[in-house]
């Protein structure tokens, strides 16, 4: 019998769509994936929103018709908290609200007003803060009203327009990442053990596909899904919750490749732990091992320059640091490829390593 | 008229470290014909069984399938067999008609998923998933997969093992149905009434051996000839008979 020639991008692709299927229907895939970082970056989207600001609680018996509290209400960053004295109190000495603020008229005539600012320990900066704002209304005021001789100095401000570097910009890049790291370690974990173990691998073998075709194929699926969730975090961020894309449609370009390479690092990471695992139930605490300290330590939640010192050498280390490194830069600073090459550099260094470790640990059956 | 052989295994030998899985054995499978590797467990007819699927290495022996030899060239064979494996699952979240489309891609080749699933009635069940199939239909399932490539020799391990009786009997139909279309199957069982039923030859294997190759008729005469009688009076008909005449020969299947 004369055999066809084979065709191994035939084989390679038909595992794809079948484990690309298989992916969309398994509800672990979707949520840890999609859902999961998704719901992160709505929280944050809505608590990070508008930068900071400064609670300050209006004391019941405080006069609201004088000039200094209209001005301050028209301030952004001032936010007024009314509540009964006692809890207003409490919260002040835990700092839940930053300053009382208590306007009372003069009974005796000038100065027409005294503005009593209570401030608390628990929050020194944002009191700092009023302090300025609340001097800085009052000293034109006084100045107006007293009739005075014209200042010896005036101040002109100028602010320079900046771009703003909201909460998203920061979570964002952090999540997809994230996103991009559970998809490659526990998804391929998970796969791979269960198809050695329940013989869908060796019934493979009995027919002409290739190991090469199993593992590209299941790859094949795995980037084609990642980039799908990216496309769709990355919009979901930049439509709902104005995620800073610089160079537009170029930008996404480049962080769906900084995504593709980031996933197939990951991937490595799962094809190894299949092999140390022995059952399904050993692939959680191990892929754990691999991203829980990647999920706190890589800058997804915190900038790594919050964490102490002796900390930050760890988090230096990790591949997901500079994934996500790289997607804030193209991202936020517009950098190109190019300009992350340190970061691509250092996932490459990372990729070598583990896929040298997964082929060495991967078992077939 | 001899019929020519499709398979020839000589001299196979197996060690697992130091365990002699597989101790020498030759044997013959005629073109068209349904072959019985017959035996208890551990004695080594998964391990014939997969070596010729490809599967397993062997540590010596000379193995020629459909004319090729499987030192070199088991991709050939792998176009030539189909293999039903003991317990095997099938990838996880697919509907039958997408395995169908997975396995035919595999072979790289078109296949048709209902023409096949018709063949072992099983169209209806073409969107269902392979868990949710009854243990008849599962093992229907994994049949028509080893029909996807058309191959010249089919590969069965213990097919029936844990159906009841009606679905037994049906995938013997289907085996028969097979074999009537010219492909060669070559199987395992537990059962000796199923041996007898649909084997023209089988092996006993024991502890690595081969200790008899013979019809199932010819062993049969050779031991009654012998002067062996059977305790009790052989009556016309057995348990399983009394068993498919009380419930019915239809499947309970849903």
């Amino acid at each position: 019998m004369k055999i066809k020639k084979y065709s191994h991008i035939k084989a390679t692709l038909a595992i794809a769509r079948a484990s690309f299927k298989s992916i969309l229907r398994s509800p672990s895939a979707v949520v840890f994936s999609l859902l999961f970082p998704l719901i992160f970056i709505v929280v944050f989207g809505f608590i990070g929103g508008g930068g900071i600001n400064v609670d300050v609680g209006l004391a019941k018996t405080s006069d609201t018709i004088n000039p200094v509290y209209k001005t301050l209400k028209q301030i952004k960053v001032v936010r007024f908290i009314v509540e009964d004295e006692k809890s207003m109190n409490q919260d002040l000495e835990k700092g839940r609200i930053d300053a009382v603020l208590n306007i009372q008229k003069n009974p005796n005539g000038l100065p027409a007003y005294f503005v009593n600012v209570k401030y608390t320990d628990a929050s020194k900066e944002k009191g700092s803060i009023l302090k300025s704002v609340i001097s800085n209304i009052i000293l034109p005021i006084n100045t107006k009203a007293n009739d005075a001789p014209a200042p010896v100095a005036e101040l002109k401000e100028t602010t320079i327009s900046g771009r703003e570097y909201k909460t998203i910009d920061f979570i964002l890049p952090g999540q997809l990442g994230f996103a991009l790291l559970s998809t490659g370690v526990f998804g391929t974990a998970f796969v791979f053990i269960s198809l050695r173990l329940t013989l869908v691998i060796k019934r493979f073998f009995a027919t002409p596909v290739t190991k090469a075709s199993i593992v590209l194929g299941e790859a094949i699926a795995r980037i084609v899904f990642a980039l799908f969730t990216a496309i769709f975090i990355i919009l979901v961020g930049h439509f709902a919750f104005g995620f800073t894309l610089i160079n537009g449609v170029t930008t996404v370009f480049n962080m769906l490749i900084l995504s593709t390479l980031g996933l197939i690092v990951f991937l490595g990471f799962g094809l190894a732990v299949s092999g140390v695992a022995k059952n399904e139930s050993m692939v959680p605490p191990i892929a754990n091992i691999i991203t829980l300290p990647q999920f706190l330590l890589s800058g997804t939640f915190f900038s790594i320059s919050a964490f102490p010192t002796w900390l930050q050498p760890i988090s230096r280390a990790l591949p997901l640091t500079y994934l996500n490194d790289a997607l804030r830069k193209v991202a936020f600073e517009g950098a190109s490829l190019w300009d992350v090459q340190h970061q691509i550099l250092i996932l490459l260094i990372w990729g070598i390593g583990i896929y040298a470790v997964a082929v060495k640990v991967f078992k077939w059956e | 008229m001899e019929k020519s052989s499709i398979i020839s295994v000589e001299n196979l030998v197996k060690n697992y470290d130091k365990f002699e899985a597989v101790k020498g054995i030759s044997f013959e499978v005629k073109e068209g014909e349904i072959f019985g590797l017959l035996g208890p467990n551990g004695a080594g007819k998964t391990t014939t069984l997969e070596i010729m699927e490809t599967l397993r290495d062997k540590t010596s022996g000379k193995i020629i399938i459909g004319g090729f030899d499987l030192e070199k060239s088991p991709n050939e064979i792998k176009h030539i067999i189909g293999v039903q494996l003991q317990a095997a699952g099938y990838y996880p979240n697919l509907n039958l008609t997408e395995l169908i489309k997975l396995f035919s891609g595999l072979y790289g080749i078109d296949v048709n998923a209902i023409d096949l699933l018709s063949k072992v009635s099983l169209v209806d069940k073409a969107k269902a998933k392979y868990k949710e199939l009854s243990g008849g239909q599962k093992q229907r399932f994994s049949i028509a997969t080893t029909l996807i490539n058309q191959p010249k020799i089919i590969f069965l391990d213990e097919p029936t093992t844990g159906l009841d009786p009606q679905a037994r009997r049906n995938l013997w139909d289907l085996i028969l149905e097979i074999r009537a279309s010219g492909t060669t199957i070559v199987l395992t069982t537990h059962y000796m009434d199923e041996a007898e039923v649909l084997c023209d030859r089988i092996a006993f294997i024991d502890n690595g051996n081969i200790i008899g190759i013979n019809s199932p008729d010819q062993f049969i005469d050779d031991l009654v000839a012998s002067g062996f009688e059977r305790k009790k009076e052989v009556k016309k008909a057995n348990l399983e008979d009394v068993f498919i005449n009380l419930t019915g020969k239809d499947l309970r299947e849903s």
